[in-house]
């Protein structure tokens, strides 16, 4: 009998105690089952997540659309106090300024993330931040971008100036994002030169490369990608620079600046289907700069050929089809004298032979208002060869100013009419 | 025992807080402050270090002084941040809970009214709860997170300093039904 009652005090004694217990035991066994089979509490997180982020995002949206014109409101009533008379027109152009500003800086951000959407490979879903994670470190955000839109747990985040972190869980509406920069998180990386690869891994804003040797060479201020070792990042996104590079007992010490700030960025995008790239020889910086594009190819259509300027030109481009007719190299022993005598098989395809001779009666109207010539004799002196039919070409518009008059020959006007 | 020190032990008499507490009020006050943990960190940088859902649990330990109240609503509170967080549904539980029984254990023995005391507790508390999650995380999660003392000591402080305010704010709402 004095048992049960023994047994009765001491409950009745300890009972917040013991309730204590059963509740901490009780959440004990809930994480070590979490742990244990890498299961989650689904259910519960969507219940928070959809109870809390569709509030932020209206919260947000009522910010944006809001603060910006309350701000600019007491700004210009301090400004009233100081100077109202001379200062009213001058609040109101900043104030619109301000605005105009701000409209232009968000469709510059959204300019920008569409152009990077556009110029990357990989298939990629525009998100804006929402919120923090409630854990104290702090390294999670929430995006408005859920599994409706696409986005699964696994899947990359970045921007276009550098990566942002990976998605851990993917709700309805909202997606979690672990950043870059919490310490459980490690992204496989490539320097650009060289393509030595290591490990990135952060504490907060300190930022590491881990496992490259002594011996492997990495300037300061060189470029890392992602590797593509990770299964998260594509290959080939922009990671950061190298802050400083030193040398530790086995492996170098590297710290990175990384260049896609993942706890500032408003606007991300989500790697639903990410393609490896190659890993680009110049920094993002300097592929960023715009260029102008190359000028447009020459409008003569047909094969593009040298430009003889000169007679002799023409006539040192005669030797040479010559001598690659006959098989004859300038210069080398043993060679056979070419006969320069001989003409030309087809003096028509040779570069040196202008258009209009090759093709005189094909496009009359398009030949150049220059009179045709003779084809060159190849030795000055030597004889002439039969004198080609002048094509019946129309006449140029231009000034004649009568035949091409064969070397010596005195110069005087052609007789009327002109021979056939 | 000096007249100041009996004054800080001195305890008032509170009225049971099941007629008159307001759960509805409870419940929309515990939602904000986690939309304020989850928010504002976007709206104000810098301000990840404040622990509105831990002030709240502190703040009803400490005026509720039941146990068993304080402890059931830490439990809710933590796993309501939990379930916002990336880490597993219990560690902010475990935490809170504990935060939550000992404040209303402590808050038997003293002045709770007494601003000093608030202050004091708060940077207890705050120093406790992130300790004991730290500890927790390298235990039972096996993830080597880096305990910065300073930093939390710091963070601390920052808390109890926003504390002694918000703790009047909710005297005034009258939430806790002391």
């Amino acid at each position: 009998m004095q048992e049960p009652r023994v047994v009765e005090a001491i409950l009745s004694r300890y009972r917040n105690l013991i309730i204590l217990a059963i509740v901490i035991v009780a959440q004990l066994l809930l994480v070590a089952w979490q742990v244990r089979t890498s299961h989650d509490v689904r259910l519960i997180r969507i219940w928070a997540v959809t109870t809390v982020t569709p509030l932020a995002g209206v919260t947000e949206a009522v910010r944006r659309n809001t603060i910006g014109f309350l701000e600019d409101y007491f700004i210009l009533l301090d400004v009233r106090e100081q100077n109202r008379k001379l200062r009213q027109d001058n609040d109101r152009l900043k104030m619109e300024n301000i605005y105009y500003r701000n409209q232009l800086t968000t469709a510059e951000n959204s300019r920008a993330l569409s152009a990077f959407q556009l110029q990357s490979a990989s298939k990629t879903v525009a998100a804006r931040i929402i919120g923090n994670g409630t854990a104290s470190s702090a390294q999670v955000v929430f995006i408005d971008r859920g599994s409706t839109s696409g986005v699964a747990k696994g899947m990359a985040v970045v921007t276009p100036d550098g990566i942002v972190g990976k998605v851990i869980a993917a709700y309805p509406l909202a997606s979690q994002v672990l950043l870059v920069t919490d310490p459980t998180f490690s992204v496989g990386v490539e320097s650009q030169k060289a393509h030595i690869h290591g490990t990135l891994t952060c504490n907060g804003s300190n930022c590491v490369v881990d496992y490259i040797q002594n011996e492997e060479k990495v300037d300061p201020g060189e470029w890392f990608y992602t590797s593509g070792e990770d299964r998260i990042f594509p290959r080939g996104f922009p990671v950061g620079t190298a802050a400083s590079v030193k040398s530790g007992e086995f492996m170098k010490d590297i710290h990175l600046n990384l260049s896609g700030a993942p706890g500032a960025a408003d606007e991300v995008l989500v790697v639903l289907h990410g393609v490896h790239q190659l890993i680009p020889d110049t920094p993002p910086e300097q592929r960023m700069t715009q260029s102008l594009p190359a000028p447009p190819p020459d409008a003569t259509p047909g094969p593009q050929t040298p430009k003889l300027a000169t007679q002799a030109d023409k006539i040192k481009q005669q030797y040479v089809d010559i001598g690659q007719e006959q098989n004859h190299a300038y210069g080398a022993i043993g060679s056979n004298m070419p006969n320069y005598n001989k003409p030309p098989a087809a003096p028509a395809q040779s570069p040196a032979q202008p258009e209009t001779m090759s093709k005189p009666a094909a496009k009359p109207a398009a030949l150049p208002a220059v009179r045709a010539v003779p084809p060159p004799s190849g030795i000055l002196g030597a004889r002439k060869p039969a004198p080609a039919k002048q094509p019946v070409t129309e006449k140029p518009s231009q000034v004649d100013n009568g035949p091409v008059l064969p070397l010596g020959a005195p110069r005087k006007k052609a007789p009327a009419p002109p021979q056939p | 025992m000096t007249e100041y020190s009996e004054q800080l032990l001195k305890k008032p008499l509170r009225e049971g807080w099941l007629n008159r507490f307001q759960v509805l009020a409870l419940l929309a006050i515990t939602l904000v402050a986690i939309i304020c943990q989850f928010y504002l960190p976007r709206l104000i940088p810098n301000i990840e270090f404040l622990e509105v859902p831990l002030l709240l649990t502190i703040y009803f330990g400490l005026m509720r002084q039941n146990q068993l109240s304080a402890l059931f609503f830490g439990a809710f509170v933590g796993l309501a941040q939990d379930s916002l967080s990336h880490l597993p549904l219990g560690m902010y539980g475990i935490a809170k809970t504990l935060v939550g029984y000992f404040a209303a254990s402590v808050g038997v023995r003293f002045d709770v009214d007494n601003g000093f005391v608030r202050f004091t507790l708060t940077f207890f508390f705050f120093f406790f709860h992130q300790f004991f999650y730290w500890i927790m995380r390298r235990a039972l999660l096996g993830q080597i997170v880096p305990l910065d003392p300073q930093r939390i000591l710091l963070q601390a402080l920052l808390n109890a300093i926003v504390a002694v305010p918000l703790f009047m704010i909710l005297d005034r709402m009258n939430l806790s039904g002391s």
